[in-house]
Parts: C-alpha cells; sequence; structure tokens
C-alpha cells in the first residue's frame, strides 16, 4: 500500500486524545469536539540506490547547466560548500545526505584531476561546527582528507579578507559573500532541503554572506511580508535573495547545485508512536508511549535533553536534483510538496500547536525562550501556503516548557538580548532601531562567533524578526506550561493547561470558537484554501 | 536667703570640662540660654582631626541641643557664642590638663570649674577609668590650685570646683545614702587610691605582657586565619595586632569589673567615681570643692526641648532591643526602684551649686536623684513601655508590628545563664557554619546564625552590665539639693527647676522619653516597606557610573566556576586514550582535597608546584587545545553575570584588569574583555613548556599593590578602582579598593563583606549549560590540522584514501 497522504481528522467523541509534543516531553490533550487535528502524510519510501540516484543526478542535470563531470577541470578551483548543523533535524543518521553527495562530487573531482578543492560548512551567522558535526554530516573519510590539511572551512561572516563584495541589486541590496566560494571556477552547494524554505538561490546568498548582506532580508519588514517563508513565490524573504542570487550569477559565479528532499521518517523506530495517528497506535505503541512518558517524568531535564538531542533520525532521501540552482529548486518544491503538502479547507480562529525539543538553532543545545518563540511563530506558523492555518486576529496556542536557560557558548547574545533589550522592549521595530546595529557589531559577541561556539551576536533578534508575519497577524500568543516569567518576557501569555488557554483565547476570539491543531512533527505543509 | 541665680552669675566666668557629653552640652546651653551675664570657657580635648575649637563648633554648638537658642536669638547667635564662649584645648587625663599658657590664663581667670569629663561606660577597661575617673577631679583640682598661684591676682577669691560625680558611688550598700563624702559613709570600705591607681597600671603592663606569650600570639594569629582565611601576611598580621589589643582591653574590662565587685561596687564606673571622690579630697588642699552626684540621667523634661538627647546611653539600648522583641528578658524586680533623673534638673542643679558658692565644708555634697522623693518602680517602666510600644510599635522589614515581649522579672543568673548558654551554642554553630564548602547565596543566608550570636551576646552584655542598676536598693537622699531648691526664688524655682516631684514619671516616659528614644534610634516606626531599590539594582547604580573608574576582576569563582586544576585536567585528557582519560581525571580527582589545602596555605607555592605538570607538554598544541578548552568548559562553567558587568564596566569606558594565577595561553580567548591581563605563564623550551613559570601573578598583597599601580597607569587613585574577588584570599586587595564587589562568597567573606557594607554579588552559571561532571576534553577524534594552509592536492588526498 502506498504512503496514504496527510490528513484532517474533525474530533469527535470517540476521538483519543491527542499527542502534542512539548519539548522534552509529551502532553495528551484531549480537545473540544469539533476541533480538526491536521496530520502530515505517511513517509514515503527513500530512493533504492541513494548512491545512484546522486551519481544520475550529477550527470544529468536539470536547467541550464552542463553535467558535473564536464564542469571539472585538472587546473580549476572548486569550492563544496554544505548546509550546516542546521538540517536535517533532527540529525540523521550516517550516512548524512551530505556526505553520500559531497563524496560523489569529489570522486567526479578526482577523477577529473581536480587539486584545488576546498569544502565550506555555509554557516552565515551561524555557530560554527564542532569537529564531531562536521565528520557526522561530511564522513570519516572526507574530514580526514580535508580537515588536516586546512581544506574543511567554515564561513566566517567577520573575516573581511575572506569576503568578497559582488555589488548591489537593482534593489540596492549589498551582496557580500565568502571570497574563495565567490572567486572559485565552480562552486558546488550541497543542500538537504528538509522544508520549503531552505535551498534555491537562498543557499549561496544567505549561507555563504554575511552581515553586511543579511540584514537586508533578514529584517522586520522584510519577514513581516514573507507570506509565508515556505511559499517562496509569496516570500519577500526569498524575492531578495533571488534578486541577490541572479547578481551572484551575473557576476560571474558559476553555481553548481544539488539539493536533496527527504522523507519523513525522522524518528526512530522506538518512537514509532510519534509518526502515527493516534487512534491508530499499536499496542505497542502505546506501550512505548506511556513508558516513554512515565520514564521522562522522572528524569532530570538536563538528561532527558542530552538523550532527545542524541537522537538520530532515520530519513531516506526521496529525490536528488542538481544543475543550475532555480529550475534545481522547483524541482526540489515539487518533490517536498509530495511529501509535506495537505490540503486543508477554511482557516481556524485558534491554532494549536506543540513544540519539540529541537529548532535548527539548538542542535546539541538547549531551546531558549526566543528559539521557541522563533520555532512556533516563525517556523510553525509559517507551515502552509495560501493562507495561514489561523485566521488574521486569531490565537496561537503553543505548549513549550520554555524554560528560562540559555547555552552560555552557543547563545551568549541571547542572554544579553533576552535579560536585556526583551525587558525593555518587545517591539521589533523599537529594537532593530535601537539594538541591532550594537548587537551586529559587538566585539565580544564577534569574538566568539569567530573563535567560540557562538551564534552571531545578531542572530537573536533575527529569531525575534522571524516571529513578525506571526505577531503582526495575531491576536494572541499564549504558551502553555511555560516558565511564567520568560513566557511574559516576551509578551505572550503563560497558561498552566491547554483548557485554560483555549478559555483565554475566547477572550480574543470570542465564543465558540474554531480549533485546528497542527500535529507536526513530522514536518506537513498546510495548503490552507 | 534667696538666691537670684543669673544675678549672682552674672560676671561669672564658668568653666567646663566635658561639654561635648551629654550633661556638658546640656549646661552649656542652659548657662548661655538662662544666665545671660555669664562667660563660659570649655576645655576641650583636641581630636585626631579637628583642634579644639572645631570641635566645640561641631560637637558641641552644632548639637540639636542648640536650636531653641538659635530660634531665640536668630541672627545674633553666631555672635552671641562667639563672645561668650571661649574654647581651651586640654585634656583632663594628662597632669596639668595639657594646657598651653594661653589656656592657663583663661583658666585661671575663671571663678567656677565644673568638672563634668567622665568616662561614663560602665565597661570600659579599667586603666582609662582610672584616668579619667579616678584621677580627673584631682587633676582639674591641683591644676586650679597651681594657676592659682601662678595666674589668679591676689585679690580676686579662688574658684569654686564643681565635680560631677555619680549617686552610684555609693550603691554599694542597701538603705539610705546621705549626701556626706564617702568617706564618711560606714558601709564603705574604700582602699588607698594610690595603690589602686599603681595597680591597674601595673596590670596593664602585665596584660600586654601577658598578651604577647608565644602560646597567646599563635591563638590570636589563628583567629584571625579562622576569620580571614589566607587573606595575606599584612592583613593577618593586622588582625592578629588587633586581636592582642581587645585581648588587653578585655583584660583590662574584666579586671576592673572584677575589682569593682570585689569592693561592693556594680562596675568599674561607680568604682573609681568614688576613689576619685577621695583622691579629690585629698589632693584639693584649700580649693572649694561641691561634688554633685546625679543618678541615672536620662532624656530632658522640659529645657532645651523634651525629650533632648545626646547619644545612646544607658536605658536606651536596652529599650529598643526591648520594642524590636530582641531582648526577651531583663532581671530585675518590678518593686525595685529605677533611679533616673531628666539632664536639664542636673544641669540646673549644677547651675544652682554654682550660683550658691562654696557652702561650708559640711555642704559640699549634693546628690541629684528621684528614687527617694518620686520613685518609678521598675515594674512600672516596664508596663509604660509595654504599653507605649504596643501602641507605638516598631515594624521588621516586612512592614509587620513588632509584637513586644512579656518580661517575667526573673532573677539576674537564670537571665544571665540562659542567655550564656545560647551565645556559647551559637558561638559554636557560627564556626562550623564558616568552615561549609558553601558559596554566594547560601553562604549569606547562613550568615543568620551570626546574627543571633551577636544578639544574643549583645543581650548578655546588657544584662551584665545593667542588671545591677534595676536591682539597685539605695535610696539617694537629697535633702540637700532639696534644701538648695528650697532657697531659690520663685522665678529660679521655675527657670532651674531641679525638683525630681516635678516629673510625673508616666508623662515622662511616654511623652518625652519614648518618643525621644524611637527617632533616636532611627527605628521603622511606619509599617510601610520602604521604596527600596532592589539590592541589584542599587548594586548595579553604586558601581556601574559613567565617572571614570578602573575595574579589577579576579577569575577563579568571580568570572568563572573553574580553577587551575580543571583547566589543567582538560588540556592533559586532550589526547589520551579514554581509559588513560578517565584514569587520570580520577588521580586528580583523589589528589583534589590535598591541592586544595596548599593552595589555601599558600596561593603561589600551589601554583609554582602544580604548573610542574605541565613539563615537556607541547606548546603549540597546548595553546591551539585552549581555544577548545574555552568553549568546551570555561564558557559553560563563567557566570553570563560577571562576563556582562565586564562588558558593562568597559562600555563605561572603565579600563578592566583580569589578575589571576591561571595561565596566560588558558585565557587568552578572554582577552577581548580586558586591557590588561596579569596572569601566569610558563618557561619554553624547543617548543615545549619547562614547567617553570616565567611570570608569577601577584597574590595576596601584591595584588594589592599592582591594583594600585594599575590605577595609576590609568591616572586614577585607588577610591575609583572598583575590584571583584570571591575569596579571603584576596582581602588585601579588597581592602585597599575603592568599591570592593564580592562576588558568591564563602561563609567567612560573606560575614567580613556584610559587616563592612561591601556590595555582594551572586552570580550564577548559565542554567541551559550541557552538564560537564568532570573536567575532561572532548575526545579529539582525528589528527590535528597543521596550523599552515594549503590549498592544493586535495584531489590526490582524496584519490589516496580508500574506502
Amino acid at each position: 500500500m502506498s504512503p496514504r497522504p496527510g490528513f484532517v481528522l474533525e474530533v469527535d467523541r470517540s476521538t483519543p486524545p491527542t499527542l502534542f509534543w512539548h519539548g522534552e516531553g509529551f502532553r495528551f490533550e484531549q480537545l473540544p469536539e469539533g476541533s480538526r487535528v491536521v496530520y502530515p502524510p505517511e513517509s514515503l519510501d527513500g530512493l533504492a540506490d541513494p548512491d545512484a540516484a546522486i551519481r544520475h543526478a550529477l550527470e544529468h542535470p536539470v536547467g541550464d547547466s552542463a553535467p558535473l563531470s564536464a564542469l571539472l577541470k585538472p587546473e580549476m578551483r572548486l569550492t563544496i560548500a554544505f548546509d550546516d548543523v542546521s538540517l536535517p533535524l533532527p540529525p540523521m543518521r550516517r550516512p548524512d545526505m551530505r556526505q553520500r553527495v559531497v563524496e560523489a562530487v569529489l570522486d567526479a573531482a578526482a577523477a577529473a584531476g581536480v587539486d584545488d578543492v576546498v569544502l565550506i560548512a555555509a554557516l552565515a551567522l551561524h555557530r560554527r561546527m564542532t569537529d564531531n558535526e562536521l565528520r557526522h554530516a561530511l564522513g570519516d573519510r572526507v574530514f580526514d582528507a580535508f580537515a588536516p590539511h586546512g581544506l574543511l572551512l567554515q564561513h566566517d561572516a567577520e573575516d573581511p579578507a575572506a569576503l568578497v563584495h559582488l555589488g548591489l541589486t537593482e534593489q540596492g541590496e549589498d551582496v557580500e559573500i565568502n571570497r574563495r566560494a565567490a572567486e572559485s571556477d565552480l562552486l558546488v552547494y550541497v543542500n538537504i532541503n528538509l522544508s520549503a524554505m531552505d535551498g534555491g538561490h537562498k543557499s549561496v546568498a544567505t549561507g555563504l554572506a554575511s552581515y553586511r548582506s543579511l540584514k537586508h532580508h533578514h529584517n522586520v519588514r522584510t519577514l513581516q511580508h514573507s507570506r509565508s517563508l515556505m511559499d517562496r513565490h509569496h516570500s519577500e524573504m526569498h524575492s531578495s535573495n533571488w534578486r541577490m542570487g541572479r547578481l551572484i550569477k551575473n557576476a560571474g559565479v558559476k553555481i553548481f547545485q544539488i539539493e536533496s528532499t527527504l522523507n519523513l521518517d525522522m524518528f526512530p523506530s522506538q518512537f514509532s508512536f510519534l509518526q502515527k495517528r493516534e487512534w491508530e497506535w499499536s499496542l505497542a505503541d502505546r506501550a512505548g508511549f506511556h513508558s516513554t512518558r512515565l520514564a521522562l517524568d522522572h528524569t532530570p531535564p538536563r538528561l532527558a535533553r542530552q538523550i532527545f538531542q542524541s537522537m538520530l533520525s532515520p530519513y531516506a532521501p526521496t529525490s536528488v536534483q542538481a544543475g543550475e540552482v532555480e529550475a534545481v529548486h522547483d524541482l526540489t518544491l515539487e518533490n517536498l510538496h509530495r511529501q509535506q503538502l495537505v490540503a486543508v479547507e477554511g482557516q481556524t480562529d485558534i491554532l494549536t500547536m506543540g513544540l519539540p525539543y529541537l529548532s535548527p538553532y539548538n542542535v546539541n543545545s538547549i531551546m531558549n525562550p526566543i528559539l521557541v518563540a522563533c520555532l512556533g511563530l516563525g517556523y510553525f506558523f509559517n507551515l502552509y501556503r495560501g493562507r495561514p492555518l489561523v485566521r488574521e486576529g486569531g490565537v496561537c496556542i503553543i505548549s513549550h516548557p520554555t524554560p528560562w536557560a540559555f547555552n552560555p557558548v552557543h547563545h551568549p547574545s541571547y542572554i544579553d538580548f533576552f535579560e536585556q533589550v526583551l525587558a525593555d522592549t518587545t517591539d521589533m521595530f523599537e529594537i532593530e532601531k535601537r539594538y541591532e546595529q550594537q548587537f551586529a557589531t559587538d566585539p565580544w559577541y564577534i569574538h566568539l562567533y569567530r573563535t567560540s561556539y557562538a551564534y552571531h551576536g545578531v542572530h537573536p533578534l533575527y529569531m525575534w524578526y522571524w516571529c513578525a508575519h506571526a505577531l503582526d497577524y495575531l491576536g494572541g500568543v499564549i504558551i502553555v506550561g511555560g516558565d511564567r516569567a520568560a513566557v511574559r518576557r516576551m509578551g505572550f501569555k503563560p497558561a498552566s493547561t491547554l483548557a485554560d488557554a483555549l478559555e483565554m483565547a475566547e477572550d480574543i476570539v470570542g465564543r465558540g470558537p474554531s480549533i485546528t491543531h497542527l500535529h507536526a512533527p513530522p514536518l506537513l505543509v498546510a495548503d490552507v484554501s | 536667703m534667696d538666691v537670684v541665680i543669673a544675678d549672682d552669675l552674672a560676671g561669672k566666668r564658668i568653666a567646663i570640662t566635658g561639654a561635648t557629653g551629654f550633661l556638658g552640652t546640656a549646661l552649656v546651653e542652659r548657662l548661655l540660654r538662662c544666665v545671660p551675664g555669664s562667660d563660659i570657657v570649655v576645655l576641650v580635648r583636641p581630636g585626631r582631626r579637628q583642634n579644639a575649637a572645631e570641635r566645640t563648633a561641631r560637637e558641641i554648638i552644632r548639637n540639636d541641643c542648640f536650636d531653641r537658642l538659635r530660634g531665640e536669638l536668630g541672627g545674633d547667635f553666631d555672635a552671641t557664642v562667639a563672645r561668650r564662649l571661649t574654647t581651651v584645648a586640654g585634656d583632663v587625663t594628662n597632669d596639668g590638663l595639657g594646657l598651653d599658657e594661653e589656656g592657663k590664663a583663661v583658666l585661671a581667670s575663671c571663678d567656677i570649674v565644673v568638672h563634668a569629663a567622665a568616662s561614663v561606660s560602665f565597661d570600659a577597661p579599667i586603666d582609662s577609668a582610672v584616668e579619667v575617673n579616678l584621677l580627673g577631679p584631682s587633676r582639674v583640682a591641683t591644676t586650679v590650685n597651681d594657676l592659682v598661684v601662678s595666674h589668679r591676682p591676689t585679690n580676686a577669691p579662688p574658684p569654686h570646683l564643681i565635680s560631677v560625680s555619680t549617686a552610684y558611688v555609693s550603691s554599694g550598700h542597701r538603705g539610705d545614702a546621705f549626701e556626706q563624702p564617702i568617706s564618711d559613709s560606714p558601709y564603705i570600705a574604700v582602699p588607698d587610691w594610690r595603690s589602686e591607681v599603681e595597680a591597674v597600671r601595673r596590670a596593664r603592663s602585665d596584660a600586654q605582657a601577658d598578651s604577647r606569650t608565644p602560646a597567646r600570639l599563635a591563638k590570636f594569629r589563628k583567629m584571625a586565619r579562622g576569620e580571614l582565611g589566607a587573606a595575606g601576611t599584612a592583613l593577618l598580621a593586622k588582625r592578629t595586632e588587633r586581636l592582642r589589643e581587645d585581648w588587653v582591653t578585655d583584660r583590662l574590662v574584666e579586671l576592673g569589673r572584677a575589682r569593682a565587685q570585689a569592693l561592693g561596687w556594680p562596675d568599674a564606673y561607680a568604682f573609681t567615681k568614688s576613689l576619685g571622690e577621695v583622691a579629690l579630697a585629698d589632693t584639693k588642699g584649700d580649693l572649694a570643692v561641691t561634688v554633685v552626684r546625679p543618678s541615672i540621667v536620662e532624656s530632658s523634661l522640659a529645657d532645651p526641648v523634651p525629650g533632648w538627647i545626646r547619644g545612646f546611653r544607658m536605658a536606651e539600648p536596652v529599650i529598643i532591643s526591648y520594642a524590636r522583641g530582641l531582648l526577651k528578658q531583663f532581671p530585675g524586680t518590678p518593686e525595685g526602684v529605677l533611679d533616673v533623673i531628666p539632664v536639664d534638673l542636673v544641669a540646673a542643679a549644677i547651675i544652682a551649686v554654682a550660683a550658691h558658692g562654696p557652702g561650708s565644708p559640711e555642704e559640699s555634697v549634693y546628690q541629684v536623684a528621684s528614687g527617694v522623693r518620686n520613685p518609678l518602680r521598675y515594674g512600672t517602666l516596664v508596663s509604660l513601655c509595654e504599653a507605649w510600644f504596643t501602641e507605638h510599635p516598631l515594624y521588621d522589614t516586612h512592614g509587620q508590628p513588632i509584637v513586644v515581649p512579656q518580661w517575667s522579672f526573673p532573677g539576674r543568673g537564670k537571665v544571665q545563664g540562659d542567655l550564656r548558654r545560647a551565645s556559647a551554642g551559637l558561638r559554636l554553630a557560627e564556626s562550623f557554619v564558616k568552615r561549609l564548602p558553601i558559596r554566594g547565596d547560601l553562604a549569606e543566608r547562613a550568615l543568620w546564625v551570626e546574627e543571633r550570636r551577636d544578639l544574643a551576646e549583645r543581650a548578655l552584655g546588657y544584662v551584665e552590665l545593667y542588671g545591677s542598676y534595676v536591682e539597685t536598693e539605695t535610696r539617694f537622699r537629697i535633702e540637700r539639693t532639696l534644701a538648695l531648691f528650697d532657697s531659690l526664688d520663685e522665678t529660679d524655682r521655675k527657670a532651674f527647676c531641679f525638683d525630681p516631684a516635678v516629673v510625673e514619671w508616666p508623662r515622662y516616659i511616654r511623652e518625652v522619653h519614648l518618643p525621644s528614644v524611637v527617632t533616636h534610634a532611627r527605628a521603622r516606626t511606619s509599617p510601610s516597606k520602604r521604596v527600596t531599590e532592589k539590592r541589584d539594582d542599587r548594586t548595579r547604580r553604586r558601581i556601574l557610573t559613567t565617572e571614570r573608574r578602573c575595574a579589577a576582576f579576579d577569575l577563579e569563582q568571580t568570572l568563572i566556576n573553574s580553577n587551575v586544576v580543571e583547566s589543567y585536567g582538560w588540556l592533559a585528557t586532550r589526547h589520551l586514550t579514554p581509559l588513560r582519560r578517565v584514569q587520570l581525571a580520577v588521580e586528580l580527582m583523589v589528589e583534589g582535597p590535598h591541592l586544595l589545602a596548599i593552595d589555601r596555605r599558600d596561593r603561589s607555592d600551589f601554583l609554582r608546584s602544580f604548573y610542574r605538570r605541565y613539563e615537556g607538554a607541547p606548546a603549540d598544541r597546548v595553546r591551539d587545545d585552549a581555544w577548545e578548552l574555552f568553549s568546551d568548559l570555561l564558557l559553560i562553567r563563567a557566570f553570563p553575570g560577571a562576563i556582562e558587568r565586564v562588558r558593562a564596566h568597559r562600555a563605561l569606558g572603565h579600563p578592566t584588569l583580569l589578575i589571576t594565577g591561571a595561565l596566560d595561553f588558558v585565557i587568552a580567548p578572554l582577552r577581548p574583555l580586558f586591557d590588561e591581563i596579569v596572569c601566569a605563564s610558563l618557561g619554553e623550551k624547543d617548543g615545549r613548556f619547562t614547567g617553570e613559570l616565567v611570570s608569577t601573578p601577584p597574590t595576596g598583597e601584591a595584588r594589592a599593590i599592582m591594583l594600585g599601580e594599575w590605577a595609576a597607569s590609568h591616572g586614577l587613585d585607588l577610591e575609583r578602582t572598583v575590584a571583584y574577588a570571591d575569596s579571603t584570599s584576596d582581602l588585601p586587595m579588597l581592602d585597599v579598593a575603592g568599591l570592593p564587589v564580592v562576588v558568591n562568597p564563602e561563609p567567612k567573606l560573606a560575614a567580613i563583606a556584610r559587616r563592612r557594607g561591601w556590595p555582594i554579588e551572586e552570580w550564577e552559571r548559565a542554567r541551559g549549560g550541557p552538564w560537564v561532571p568532570l573536567a575532561i576534553a572532548t575526545r579529539r577524534t582525528g589528527p590535528r590540522s597543521p596550523a599552515p594552509r594549503q590549498l592544493g592536492s586535495a584531489g590526490k588526498d582524496w584519490k589516496g584514501v580508500t574506502r
């Protein structure tokens, strides 16, 4: 039987309680009758022979591109850029898709006798990857061949010598990207496209750019007009990236884009209940769920976090396409939608969601309150095409423990942003005006970004901006089961239970509201009519 | 005979000793205001910073005692004071009073000398009590006699000396105590005062010698160490010496009390005052001397204003401790009489005696006391206080009224016994708490033990000191004083009233004394919680100012919760096999207590010996690894609050300094936070560390000196330095800094900080950091990349690697 598509369940008297993610744990909630639950489609089967598919894609590029082997010359400068630790989520079991693709590209390069090859992690303003993370993403063979010789680099957006300014777009946006990448004869970009937001021109124009360039699309106005971030044709953020991408192309940077999509096989077998619909849970699933919940209730949060963070997903690739950026990306979106799109009829007054322990920015780290807001309002809220799942002025109810806790190594500027800036104001335009420059240019943050494993100083502001569209659109945000002080600090309302949250939401949307629960992850994109 | 005081004293010059005291000030004010024709000379001891005239202006004239006169005279006040009041520098503890020529001339010109200087503390060391109370009066008498011969015109009548003593000179016996020289009393055994003086002087030198025996010195040193920890030689020496001096003082206090009680007096005060009277009688020669003996002098009944009081006197601390609910019991019998007399009555009596002039030799003693004519029962006083404080309670820090305890009038022995046991127990608990390895908030909270101990000891002190005064059964007779009062004319009886019968005790206690005491104690009298800033905000505001400052930081436990041993452990395990890594970590853990002990004893020694372990380590590799150490251990263990503070200082333009015993490569990643770093660095030979320190970081006093030099290099003096540190070993630096800030202190340092009012910061590690139970490096999973980055041959490399 082929995998079933996504499904919208209407809750009735016989519906069992619904599973809500709740950080490093779960809530089991009985939704009011008449509520809808949007389930993702079932996971598609992976490619039977991914390596063969990759080789095929490299030699049969789409769009205006020659096969990779034809582009490789012995004397050339070849740079291979790849997505960083923020993808995929959770990290996939070895071999990582990047490893498979990079190895294939290197094989081709070696066959062509290319000597000058450099690998670059496309960090943008993210933290550097640790050796272990690089090793996991690229495999031991690649790591050991390149890292010891200093040929495995991590993009440094604060090293003026390692950047080059390529010009301004027709809208006056600076395009400044990694010099080595820009000055190579060929730049191969290796993507993992977990969501529709990633890939396309955003890969190079964002992943290898500097603050000077990023600020043109990572700002409040642009993000307010990215509706949604998962729908590039209606996303200002993507439009800006596309303008930059075209400028990069026109500046003579030759890019060979490789994008791959994954199925929705996100969780290992012991968590199989996470992949299923509650009323279809087997006895083993039920036992698995209850024993997991029981165990988690008695596990210290730090240990629970470590357990969840070490979870690797059995993802399988569903497609690989290579060649010219835009043609590749169109194909990628098609493949992604095949797996993730769920048709939903009409909007809702109240959108509920349970957030997991992981966002793109806390791999091997803790999900601090700003990342909770970002994942809920920046990512999950944007998991739509057409219209948001929730109506304008509606309420978003998020379930997450939202601890007032930060990783001091990864998120130093988050601490200051949360303790100082949000204590002062939560208004994004105000923050952008008064604080962005300071956070972006702070020498201590830059020092930590470059030499330690810290996100760039301006990153917490970007994560806050990421909520711009949602906060502009929604009538209220309620966080269930969160640290009250932390929730209030962000200007949201804390609630102890979902029932309380629904009562509170009625004050905003009126009596007898319609309720829709986004049953993710696994990820889905709601195609709202 | 009717005496008209103002007329009698018109044109007279009156010298007063002890004018900066409670009674002295009242006397000066009364004379200035009510005897306009008189001139006043005050004999004032020059202070350390101020000369005698400055002390007069500051400590006498500026007192609120003169507010009434200032109001009455308006603009003429200063001129009047300048005209009528002369200051002479002098000291009653010196033979000849330490007068200069001019002083001698001025004193010689006086017609009346009132000697009111006394050491009124009941627990003064016996030698100083002897100098002031015993020898003071006879010194004054001798000096005046000498001046009569040398400076006074022969035709002028000799001055009249009025010596203020205390009624309690005769408190050694029960029953009536008459206005007669003590030597006339059959119930008082008066020893030879000269031998007492000699014995006391000898006692001091004996105590001094005793305090310097090796055993004692060792004990003081141990105590100092117990209090300050490894605070460095200089501070420990200072503290040791202070403890020694305190011990000598305590010995002399104890000696005084023992000697006084052996001879029947309640304390050294009454004892030395008694002998002072005897000595005065022995040495006065032809001088006309009158002794005035007030009982317990308390706040004024009416003059200059009701309730005027100066200083915290005998009853006040007891009353306030009672009102705060701290003194749960006080001995005494409800029927007992507490002989209290308002200060204005005493001043009036002295002035009347002065106007009356020296009478017959039988008229040489006047007692000013209330106990016989208008007794205040102890039980009445207690119930008045209870009623008043129930109606006007003091409030605790939460804004709740404090309920005053009910005293059950137990015996002194029981109260003292209870309190002694309590304070001994608390002392034990305190010494235990101060040894606990706790820090920060916990340590601060543990200090309540110290607080309770302090309270118990204070209560015990009050009971021991004042207990006997509420148990006195002596009746101080005042017939002669009353006769003098009766001889006054109607106006003077009103203007200079000193008949104790005028005091309505309930009214005096309720409306005059208690309100005054409460105001004086600055006690919290309203339920509203003071609108106080949060401690954090207040501290920040004090420290982070735009004025030019510089800030010095210690590293371990101040900025990061880690130490040199952990850093070493991490670096050393970085390139080991998993088994060896665990082995080494366990070895270090086992060694931990021993290392800690060496560290406590001497930081420099510890660092020198510990850093030997780096011998032979490849320098470049270690330097490289240190950057990972920073991310993998130090940053996780850092206090974000501390880093934020360093940055806040920098943002204000304050230069910042890091002083640490850590190695240079370990703290290299912290460099951007500091303008200057003083740390340790290792010698290097052939690319490997030698294990020897080429620069030793300053510890102890050296840190204090270095802080001063560094501040000076920025053109700032020590006043402008802010120093952050966490342990008593940094005390020398904290001590000299303009604004010392204590970070997550141990109990010892927390106690010191609280006593000195130093701000305390509680900085904690970021809550979301990973759990790092052991300082073991993340395993390096591959060969290190050599520093020079050469492109090329990647393809070949790739080809060479087999799957």
